[in-house]
């Protein structure tokens, strides 16, 4: 199908608001808009972070999920405590694959669930007591912690714990920080609102740990990667090209971080943002206070890295310049054999992307390296600045949508009808049962790295192995298809 | 009066920041802005003004301050 105008993409999105009742058209239009790259501003055309419908399906998270699930989660040394009943940490439990090095149990706890399991005795007498006793069982049973943290559920705000003073009491009795972190799920409209939380418990329990502590030694190439989970290795991989180039990563926030890092980022010379979204938070808040300056990068495809590594070593000197220069050289015939293996397998294709917070915009440069070219993309819980960022990454008259629900992507899909759709596990199923090729998103569907240039050449090759999978072929039962059945009978006679 | 963050984007132009509006926004002119004065009124990029107090000196940029919309 050849890429649609303007008008097109402008009636299609009017035709799929058709089936809603007068006040729900009039909500989601807002959320709806066909992209023009020469808009400064998104809010002109986009509105995103409001309350979602009630009655769509939408694929949203809760602030819970937004500070343990990803920011606090992957810290893997502290021990975080899904404090309320047992279903938000046991059903979330090591679904991110943020991968560490540490052995679990001992001294590290990323895969593990520790919860006070609420009961309705806790709900009506209060939970605190059970809370200091879970912190001594916890120092008793797992001595190598470096840390806990107190990741409310829904119930702790609604009957009023005060966990803030036996996270004190706590922590002066075991000597180790003991964070609570008031992200209670029905708080904001999405993950994004936990995330925020998350940053700015950090900043009130952590961060200023080690100020006036000048004994940690410094180098003027100190870094601090922001924003990087560490999804089946992506920080890793992100690191290596950093380190190469003569920078010391001195904290990863949070894939494989430790607490020990976090409190020595305010020592760095520069905070690199992967994840936006989830982190410019802190970035901003370090800027003020410590005066560490902050910019957004993207290790996603070698045009974006290449671009990114260029522009961190912009603000060093000769040395790290030299060093930039030198990664992309080493690298390069190894991307352009990936490129040249994969691009003819996948050029011309398009795929429609719905995902997170960062990587809507962030993996299109990717996607362009390999020849293929995003036709749709949007968050689940993005905000205004998100798509001031996204609306010149994406080509002209191309959808936008925020927060979509289940009904309009469908809708999309079927008259789009991309190549390829990236999001993530709730929507696979249903686009592969309609015969779509589908790729996770957020968690790489098993696979990756897809961050640097090793990640580059994983991504090529799911993108391909997902594109030209035979199985495409036979969706259609073999007895439907008329031209088949022809050809075998004439066989057969 | 919300909370602004200011800071200088890469091009020496401040950007005014509001966290709980995700505004972010240019700050296109400022009325006083000189070594003795600072502050007053200010225009963002979208037209929108706000107010910030009268300042004796410059202030040390990153900085939160408070602003009233106008």
């Amino acid at each position: 199908m050849a890429a649609m105008t303007r008008e097109e993409t402008e009636a299609l999105i009017q035709e799929v608001l058709e089936v809603y009742p007068e006040k729900a058209k009039k909500d989601r239009a807002k959320h709806l808009a066909v992209n023009d790259s020469s808009l400064e501003k998104a809010n002109k055309c986009i509105t995103s972070n409001r309350k979602s419908l009630p009655g769509v399906m939408t694929v949203r998270g809760c602030a819970y999920a937004g500070s343990k699930g990803v920011v606090w989660g992957p810290i893997k040394d502290m021990i975080h405590i899904s404090h309320g009943p047992v279903g938000c940490g046991q059903y979330s439990r090591a679904g991110r694959r943020n991968y560490y090095v540490g052995t679990t149990g001992v001294n590290a706890f990323g895969t593990m669930n520790f919860t006070s399991d609420f009961k309705e005795n806790d709900i009506v007498f209060g939970g605190d007591k059970k809370l200091s006793k879970i912190m001594l069982e916890i120092e008793q049973l797992f001595p190598l912690n470096k840390g806990i943290s107190i990741q409310s559920e829904c119930p702790i705000g609604l009957i009023g714990d005060d966990i803030e003073a036996v996270a004190k009491k706590a922590a002066k009795e075991t000597g180790k920080p003991v964070v609570p972190v008031r992200c209670e799920g029905f708080r904001g409209v999405s993950q994004s609102l936990g995330h925020h939380i998350a940053n700015d418990a950090i900043r009130d329990w952590v961060l200023e740990n080690r100020d006036g502590d000048d004994s940690f030694q410094t180098t003027p190439y100190d870094v601090a990667v922001i924003g990087d989970y560490n999804i089946g290795g992506d920080a890793w991989a992100s690191r290596t090209l950093l380190e190469e180039m003569g920078l010391r990563v001195v904290a990863q926030w949070s894939g494989d971080g430790t607490i020990a890092e976090i409190e020595k980022t305010p020592k760095v010379k520069l905070n690199l943002i992967h994840c936006y979204r989830s982190m410019n938070y802190i970035a901003r808040h370090m800027e003020e206070k410590y005066s560490i300056p902050w910019i957004e990068y993207n290790f996603f495809g070698p045009t974006k890295i290449a671009e990114s590594l260029r522009k961190i070593a912009a603000l060093f000197d000769d040395t790290i310049k030299a060093g930039a220069e030198r990664v992309i050289a080493r690298y390069t015939a190894e991307y352009e054999a990936v490129i040249a293996k994969y691009k003819p397998r996948l050029e011309g294709k398009r795929v429609m992307l719905y995902i997170g917070g960062l990587r809507p915009r962030h993996v299109i440069g990717a996607y362009e390296d390999l020849g293929m070219e995003v036709v749709g993309t949007g968050y689940e819980f993005g905000h205004n600045d998100d798509y001031d960022r996204t609306i010149k990454e994406m080509g002209n008259a191309t959808l936008l949508y925020d927060d979509v629900t289940g009904y309009e992507f469908e809708e999309f899909v079927k008259r789009v009808q991309p190549d390829l759709i990236g999001s993530g596990i709730k929507e696979k199923y249903i686009f592969q049962k309609m015969g779509v090729p589908f790729r996770q998103m957020h968690s790489w569907d098993y696979s990756g790295p897809y961050h640097g240039y090793d990640g580059f050449a994983i991504f090529a090759r799911d993108m391909d192995m997902t594109i030209n999978n035979p199985c495409w072929k036979n969706i259609k039962a073999p007895w439907k298809n008329q031209v088949a059945n022809d050809e075998a009978l004439k066989a057969v006679a | 009066m919300p909370s602004v963050m200011l800071r200088k984007r890469e091009d020496g132009k401040l950007i005014f920041y509001v966290a709980k509006k995700d505004l972010e926004e240019t700050i296109e002119s400022i009325e006083f802005d000189s070594p003795d004065k600072w502050g007053g009124e200010v225009v963002l990029g979208d037209g929108s003004k706000y107010a910030f107090e009268i300042l004796d000196a410059p202030p040390k940029i990153p900085l939160t301050l408070q602003a009233k919309r106008l």
